[in-house]
């Protein structure tokens, strides 16, 4: 530019006010708006949804943590449980439940005579509908434990049948009796009579966190505790082999190996087996842990170790991340005094590193936790009614279920009662899983360190 | 000190510690087999020359400073005598540099045996996330320098009062070394370099992140640990290299430009590129 431009262009600079607001402006101005709006519009969408999730959740399943027992004194009748009179325990066990349901029946009929409930019942059989198929079990089991009870009568908390508490929860209804071949009306009369007495009542039921899977017919007995007992060896498993693999491979990833063509390769397919769908894994896990290594089926060290391989990448993947999230500086700082490559990540990186991996590696279990496709294809959707097994060694091979599983195999039973027990089991595992968040994130916060 | 009396300042001749003899360095990801093909990747810019033929003498308890424009590889060089190069995996070292005469690239050397004995201080003040007492005793704990906890406690003394940070921070050892000011920091970095008892003390222009104050702090302690130890500095400020060093090396571009004594290199330089440097025309 020569001088004689400039002066023959003596531009005058444009005044504009700032308090109005030239039409670039105004532009962006609601595009910005509008690019908040959309985000707020996302945000309130997904609280939407997680309310109604969570409604439906509660409404649904906490019916499950409640159930129907009725109070009945049995006359332990030594006629029918011991006709000998020798209190023998092996002739004692020879009486089966068939020996058993007319006591009940007997003390039930009795209840109902005595409340002066008005009944076209006549004869004690008729009772049967009202008890759980079960009852007869637990006092059998009581009887054994103890024979001298044999002559008495004993007051027993039995399971009512599972028609009766649904029609306490409101799930059994009156005009559907029709249709229903289990129970009728007179029955329901009488739940009605021996309500108020406190004879048939609603309450906290242990047993669907501690018992065992029931059979299709007796719902109102299945309960949660060995499937979870499962999912805990599995979880075990996990965590004892997942985590120093994982572990293990991403320091060397992250601070030994070349970086090469191969090691490239390696990161790329790590991210690539995170994203594998989970069932893949589970049928690696049959043909390799099942078919040739022979690996008992069912059992949660199977189950383990396909939730292993699956869990592997995350942790590997977010280990690094956390290794990487370190500053180069400490480790030229440990590095410049002397310390060895392995004194360095040891001793400086990997303690700054360790709220990452430990956060990463409790998503990753929480994830393992809740994943059901592939115990379908390794066998631990059976049903498992043994309680809690004898020892560790044991408890992984046996065979088992793990909480998704059973609430797969309930949700898939015809019994509405089983739908209630499905949502109720749904409740203990997001509570499992929101309680191991809730422990990454404060693990994260307390050993978080600002460099 | 005081630049004007940088010419009266008299050396010693001193023996020489450090001997670098056509060092080259490349950067680069590049598989070389044979040294002809060096000169052909440099061409294809496949691999950049950072350092061309450097032969420099460093003297045993005299200061050094490294002078130069950014990127002219003093940094560079710098870091290849303790290895701390080898880090980087794209970087190659070619030539001979002798410390007390033993070839430090020898594959019989142990990088972490020779970092023990060539101490390093960086650019940013980088302590670890511990106490001030585990910051300084970290370094003879890995080289089992001291048999029990009295003598670490004296080492940790020593070197705290070498880095002229003891009397700051006597009463709260225990307290992390993060939670200093950035001029102490760099002092504890100083001390804890220092208490691994090196031979030589590698500065990576320590007072680049300090205000004034700092600066003269680390720059007085610098002056002082030259009685003990051979230091090499390098730095951006030539104020700094004028008034800590006995020596001054002016890297320009990969090349060492100019080597000799501090005084004769601020007033009478002989290559032109060192004067248009020194007095504000090229860097």
């Amino acid at each position: 530019m020569s001088d004689a431009s400039i002066q023959a262009t003596p531009e005058q600079p444009k005044t504009t006010s700032l308090l109005v607001a030239d039409p670039h402006t105004q532009k962006r101005k609601t595009a910005e708006k509008r690019f908040q709006a959309y985000g707020l519009a996302g945000i309130f969408a997904g609280i939407f949804f997680l309310i109604v999730l969570l409604i439906a959740i509660l409404s649904s399943g906490t019916g499950a943590f409640t159930q129907t027992f009725i109070n009945v004194p049995v006359y332990l009748d030594p006629a029918k449980l011991d006709k000998k009179g020798n209190r023998d325990i092996n002739d004692l066990k020879k009486v089966s439940t068939f020996g058993y349901n007319p006591l009940v029946q007997n003390a039930l009929f009795q209840i109902v005579q005595d409340a002066g409930v008005e009944t076209p019942f006549e004869k004690t059989k008729d009772m049967k509908a009202l008890i759980s198929a079960s009852a007869a079990a637990q006092i059998r089991d009581v009887v054994l434990n103890n024979p001298d009870l044999i002559g008495e009568t004993v007051d027993f908390r039995i399971l009512a049948s599972s028609r009766v508490d649904g029609y306490l929860k409101g799930r059994v209804h009156r005009e559907d009796l029709a249709r229903d071949k289990n129970i009728d009306a007179e029955h329901l009369d009488i739940v009605d009579a021996l309500l108020p007495s406190g004879v048939v009542r609603k309450s906290f039921n242990l047993g669907f966190i501690t018992g065992a899977d029931a059979s299709e017919s007796r719902a109102e007995q299945a309960g949660l505790g060995v499937s979870m007992l499962g999912s805990l060896f599995m979880m075990f498993v996990v965590l004892v082999l997942a985590l120093p693999i994982g572990v293990a491979a991403s320091i060397y990833l992250e601070e030994f190996a070349p970086k090469n063509r191969i090691t490239d390769l390696i990161e790329v397919n790590i991210s690539n087996l995170a994203a594998v769908p989970s069932i893949v894994f589970g049928i690696l896990g049959l043909a390799v842990f099942i078919q040739f290594m022979h690996l008992p089926q069912s059992a949660p060290l199977v189950g383990g170790l396909v939730l292993t391989l699956m869990t592997l990448p995350t942790i590997i993947i977010s280990t690094r991340a956390s290794l990487k999230s370190v500053p180069p500086s400490i480790r030229d700082a440990a590095l410049g005094v002397g310390a060895s490559k392995m004194q360095a990540v040891f001793h400086h990186v990997l303690p700054l590193a360790a709220p990452g991996i430990l956060t990463g590696t409790i998503i990753g279990l929480a994830q393992a936790l809740g994943e059901t496709a592939p115990l379908l294809l390794i066998g631990m959707v059976g049903f498992i009614a043994s309680n809690a097994p004898d020892g560790l060694a044991s408890g992984l091979l046996d065979p088992n279920s793990a909480m998704p599983a059973q609430i797969y195999e309930w949700a898939k039973r015809a019994d509405p009662a089983y739908y209630e027990r499905a949502w109720g089991g749904i409740i203990v595992l997001l509570v499992f899983l929101v309680s191991m968040n809730t422990i990454a994130v404060l693990l994260r916060r307390r050993f978080e360190r600002r460099w | 000190m005081n630049d004007m009396r940088i010419l009266e300042r008299d050396v010693d001749t001193k023996e020489v510690k450090i001997a670098a003899k056509n060092v080259q360095v490349y950067y680069g990801d590049v598989r070389i087999v044979k040294p002809e093909d060096v000169a052909k990747a440099v061409e294809d810019k496949r691999l950049t020359h950072a350092i061309k033929n450097v032969n420099v003498e460093i003297e045993d308890k005299t200061v050094t400073a490294f002078i130069g424009p950014s990127g002219c590889g003093k940094s560079t060089f710098l870091r290849c005598i303790n290895r701390m190069n080898d880090t980087i995996d794209v970087c190659r070292v070619v030539g001979d540099i002798r410390i007390d005469g033993e070839d430090i690239y020898d594959p019989q050397v142990d990088p972490v045996q020779l970092r023990a004995k060539v101490g390093m201080v960086f650019q940013k003040p980088n302590p670890f996330p511990k106490s001030i007492y585990d910051n300084v005793a970290y370094g003879p704990r890995i080289h089992g320098l001291a048999k029990n906890k009295a003598e670490l406690d004296d080492i940790v003394e020593q070197s705290l009062r070498k880095g002229a940070l003891w009397e700051e921070v006597k009463d709260r050892l225990q307290s992390p070394g993060t939670g200093l000011s950035g001029g102490q920091q760099q002092r504890l970095c100083i001390a804890r370099a220092v208490a691994t008892e090196p031979e030589v003390l590698l500065m990576d222009e320590p007072c680049s992140a300090l205000d004034p104050i700092a600066t003269a702090q680390v720059e007085q302690l610098i002056d002082q640990l030259s009685k003990n130890y051979s230091v090499v500095i390098v730095t951006h400020s030539m104020q700094q290299a004028a008034r800590v060093s006995q020596k001054t090396a002016f890297f320009h571009l990969g090349d060492l430009v100019e080597y000799g004594e501090t005084g004769q290199i601020f007033t009478k330089p002989e290559d032109p590129r060192t004067e248009s440097y020194i007095t504000g025309r090229i860097g």
